[in-house]
């Protein structure tokens, strides 16, 4: 009956397997029309008109939204985004109208016939040159925006946010420093490529319920937004998602939501569907951002880290949305798991022309790490002290204080160091890293650490309902958002095993409905499990003290007197005295037909503790509750001849507290360190003039395919957190985090010159040892 | 403004061995019907350009992107679809080794396997990555997959793993 640590099959195989499961864009209902949107073909250009009259011709057309119909801004943290483009638009890819029509058939060649003029303008092409004097602003009136207290825009700049980090003294750092050095890196904003594009629909019903369905990982905010945007009560929006295919971040933004809603209103409540093409979902909807930063790190004779100065110039791209929370984010766990006592950080949210960032799995930490990494594998090059070891040396340990000074204990940091031993093991460090297999082929290996915390709103919380049916078997209601992770399957394990019942007896709905489930803050940040968790803990606590309550009148005793195990309420003295829940889960009815007793619902909600805002000059609060930590490692076979590599291995060890699940926990790992390894060896939009994206489709922009993955390798190392349910920690993203610098440093190693861009390609290699010249 | 594009023709198609007639335009593209006229919604959308395989389906045993097919063409074939199969081995084999998470390429790499295994029974590693390179999941790590397709096939995972 055990449920935790078992690989229990998750519930929504079956559907998955079976062409049953349904996600938003399968959800047709005869009498809904189609949005189709029209975008700009610029990176930043002035609209100088908008032609709609030969697309308004078109038989089946219904109406034609512009910037004029939707004069609105929007945006979670800056209000600087406006529904549709008006005066000008700031990125290629932009929205500038919709056309709502009977078919999508319609609605694409009407979309065609919208003449827009427009006059290109001078672009910013990266963080760096946006972070410059005198160059042109992606927003001349950041000034008179709304925003939230937590960002700290610079109006006549382009700086969208500045997250401030000062810990210890850099006088002192710098002093005790005998060997430093300087990094520099840089990567171009790329794609989250779900599988399934981003889907919305919206219908407005006579008495004003607003009716949402849309594939996202916050329903719960979609509402908040609407509410907030258009002045609705909220109790008039309902949010369906069912299950989403993939995520990964990208589905945290709220954009088409927004354009289906104007477009239902504006004909009058009918339901519009509007589904982004795979174009649109690489560069209209919002991307991951791209960086350039530069690292400074010293560290005394015997190895251990004095200083560190970071700056973080993130590409947000043309509208702020969450990329301003990713840059504080990556300022926070801006040094890597390390103990680094004298530190300086400044993280900036640049303004640039290309398309804006969302979240993106690891929020912020793999671009961090990746420059964080590359200065410390220099580093230790520059001491003359084996990386991995340098690294060990330097892990960051209970006692010891982040960034943003919270002292760690063991239930926040897990043990860095183990994790560290068992990767060197596990990659087979001992053999050497770096080997001639011929003299053609250089076989190399390369490690990185990572860690993270939360970064969520401070008091972000998660709700549950466990409500019984009279065979006694129950019903898992909850917000956490089935993206692909399988939490709502380890969930009802948690249900389960708090219950004392088989996870078979547990049913798990995949759909959200936000009238209905209980609010999840948003399914983000690697906090489903360990919100959620608390919280089904907390529902099936309460469920049972309703049993207990029932039998204990039954049976004549005190509450103390009764456990629950097994299926079976019983005497903790005699446990062949018990009842099955089924004879009490209804309440109980006694031989003469009286009940005692009701139908058992039990509720639980919970919210972050103990969480602070950064103070504005040092950096100093509490982020979040905890950090997952880890080690990986990658190992390479570079070809000198003509600069490709094939990556061999690829091995994680994480700190994952108490696993639940471990095949599904596996899967995770696995999934993120792939999904790491496609980003950094492959990844990354290429601009043409005016940046306009050049790669918009898989045959140009290229992800790891079947056959061309390594070998993964994950192993656990399980420090319990004291807080969560049964010990679990968060680690949907984590693994992700290091795999770029990992593979950056096994290149390094491999052609012996430093690489400090992404991707990692054969060309970049060949560039950066010729100088680019055959 | 009339418009050809949008008239609608009578066709006939077979899919999972039920004949079934319905109303297309001529550029109604396989995928769409499927999905819309006859609502099997498990082939799905990913790039409508063949680019990632979400869409494949079997058309006389051969996977088949149904994006990239237009309906009229499919008439007088026989369609097989992820609704089609019932607890094939492929369908275990996937959720046996874990081989999905979100579950939208899903049934596109099931149908394309469905298609190897049948074509190829003793596709070695070179054929089956020249097949599933066809097919994009961002899920996975792809080891899971390839664990289904060796056990599909009958095929012992190699040494070490």
């Amino acid at each position: 009956m055990e449920s935790i640590g078992r690989s229990v099959i998750r519930k929504d195989a079956v559907a998955k397997v079976t062409g049953a499961a349904k996600y938003t864009a399968d959800l047709k209902t005869v009498g809904s029309l189609y949005a189709k949107l029209v975008t700009s073909p610029y990176g930043h250009a002035r609209i100088l008109s908008i032609d709609t009259s030969a697309a308004e011709k078109v038989n089946g057309v219904h109406k034609i939204l512009t910037g004029k119909d939707t004069n609105i801004l929007t945006g979670e943290e800056i209000k600087d985004r406006p529904i549709l483009a008006t005066d000008r638009v700031r990125y290629h890819g932009e929205p500038v109208a919709v056309v709502i029509a009977d078919t999508l058939a319609i609605a694409k060649q009407a979309a065609n016939l919208v003449n827009v003029s427009y006059s290109p303008l001078p672009v910013i092409r990266s963080p760096k040159e946006a972070y410059q004097q005198g160059v042109p602003l992606v927003h001349e009136h950041l000034g008179d925006y709304e925003k939230i207290a937590e960002v700290f825009p610079k109006p006549g700049t382009n700086i969208c946010n500045h997250t401030k980090i000062r810990k210890g003294s850099m006088e002192i750092g710098w002093a005790k420093s005998t060997v430093v050095v300087e990094t520099e890196v840089s990567f171009p904003p790329s794609d989250h490529c779900a599988m399934e594009t981003r889907s919305v629909s919206a219908e407005i019903l006579p008495n004003g319920q607003v009716i949402i369905h849309s594939s996202s990982q916050v329903p719960f905010t979609i509402k908040k937004m609407l509410s907030s945007i258009f002045g609705l009560n909220q109790g008039k929006i309902t949010v369906h998602t069912p299950l989403v295919g993939g995520a990964y971040g990208g589905k945290s933004a709220i954009q088409l939501e927004f354009i289906a809603y104007l477009a239902s209103s504006a004909i009058g409540g009918q339901k519009v569907q509007l589904i982004n093409s795979r174009e649109e979902d690489f560069i209209t909807s919002p991307v991951h951002l791209g960086l350039d930063a530069k690292v400074k790190l010293g560290c005394d004779a015997e190895g251990y880290l004095q200083a560190a100065e970071i700056t973080l110039l993130f590409d947000g791209g043309a509208y702020s949305d969450k990329a301003v929370d990713m840059s504080r984010a990556a300022a926070t766990d801006c040094t890597g798991p390390y103990q680094v006592e004298n530190l300086w950080c400044d993280s900036f949210c640049m303004y640039t022309n290309h398309p804006y960032a969302t979240s993106f799995r690891g929020f912020g930490h793999p671009e961090s790490t990746f420059a964080v990494e590359r200065a410390i594998e220099r580093l230790a090059e520059k001491l003359g002290m084996d990386p991995i070891e340098f690294r060990w040396k330097n892990a960051i340990r209970p006692g010891q204080t982040t960034p943003t000074q919270v002292i760690l204990n063991e239930s926040r940091i897990g043990n860095v160091r183990r994790c560290i031993e068992r990767v060197r093991e596990l990659i087979n460090w001992e053999e050497g890293r770096r080997i001639e297999i011929t003299p053609e082929r250089i076989r190399a290996k390369g490690v990185s650490c990572f860690w993270k915390n939360s970064n969520i709103d401070t008091n972000a919380g998660s709700g549950a309902i466990l409500k019984f049916n009279e065979d006694g078997t129950v019903h898992l209601n909850c917000g956490v958002i089935e993206i692909g992770t399988g939490s709502r399957t380890v969930l009802a394990q948690i249900a389960a095993q708090k219950l004392g019942i088989d996870v078979d007896q547990i049913y798990v709905e995949m759909d959200i409905d936000t009238s209905s489930t209980p609010e999840h803050y948003k399914t983000v940040a690697s906090r489903g499990l360990w919100m959620a968790g608390r919280a089904v803990l907390a529902a099936a606590e309460d469920a049972i003290g309703q049993l207990l309550n029932v039998a204990a009148q039954v049976f004549r005793v005190s509450l103390d007197d009764l456990d629950i195990g097994k299926g079976f309420v019983f005497l903790k003295d005699n446990p062949a005295r018990k009842l099955a829940l089924k004879e009490l889960v209804y309440g109980y009815v006694y031989p003469n037909g009286n009940a005692i007793g009701s139908q058992v619902i039990g509720r639980g909600s919970y919210t972050l503790r103990g969480m602070t805002f950064l103070d504005p000059k040092t950096g100093k609060g509490v982020p979040g509750p905890d950090w997952t930590v880890g080690a990986q490692a990658v190992e390479v076979e570079w070809n000198k001849r003509d600069y490709t590599y094939k990556i061999l291995r690829a091995v994680t060890v994480i700190d994952a507290g108490t696993i639940i699940n471990p095949k599904l926990a596996q899967g995770q790992v696995k999934g993120a360190m792939h999904m790491g390894l496609s980003f950094a060896s492959r990844e990354g939009f290429i601009f043409g003039p005016n940046e306009v994206v050049e790669t918009t489709q898989f045959r140009t922009y290229k992800v790891l395919r079947y056959g061309e993955n390594p070998d993964y390798t994950v192993d656990f190392v399980v420090t319990p957190s004291r807080e969560t349910a049964y010990g679990l920690r968060g680690i949907g993203e984590h693994a992700l985090i290091g795999m770029p610098a990992a593979l950056a440093n096994s290149l390094s190693t491999a052609a012996e010159v430093h690489l400090n861009r992404l991707p990692l390609t054969p060309e970049l290699i060949w560039r950066m040892k010729t100088g680019g010249v055959r | 403004m009339t418009d050809q594009s949008h008239t609608r023709f009578s066709v006939a198609l077979n899919v999972n061995g039920v004949k079934r007639k319905t109303e297309v335009r001529s550029a109604d593209i396989l995928l769409d019907v499927l999905r819309n006229n006859f609502g099997l919604t498990g082939a799905k959308p990913g790039c409508l350009n063949g680019d990632c395989g979400s869409c494949t389906v079997l058309v006389n045993g051969w996977p088949i992107k149904s994006c990239m097919m237009l309906a009229v063409a499919a008439s007088n074939t026989n369609i097989v679809t992820v609704e089609g199969l019932k607890g094939s081995a492929t369908q275990r084999a996937f959720i046996e080794k874990n081989a999905f998470q979100c579950g939208y390429c899903t049934p596109g790499f099931i149908m394309n396997i469905e298609g190897l295994s049948a074509i190829h029974p003793d596709a070695d590693d070179s054929i089956i990555e020249e097949w599933l390179q066809s097919n994009i999941c961002r899920c996975t790590s792809y080891e899971e997959i390839k664990a289904a397709v060796y056990k599909v096939l009958g095929k012992k995972p190699e040494a070490g793993r």
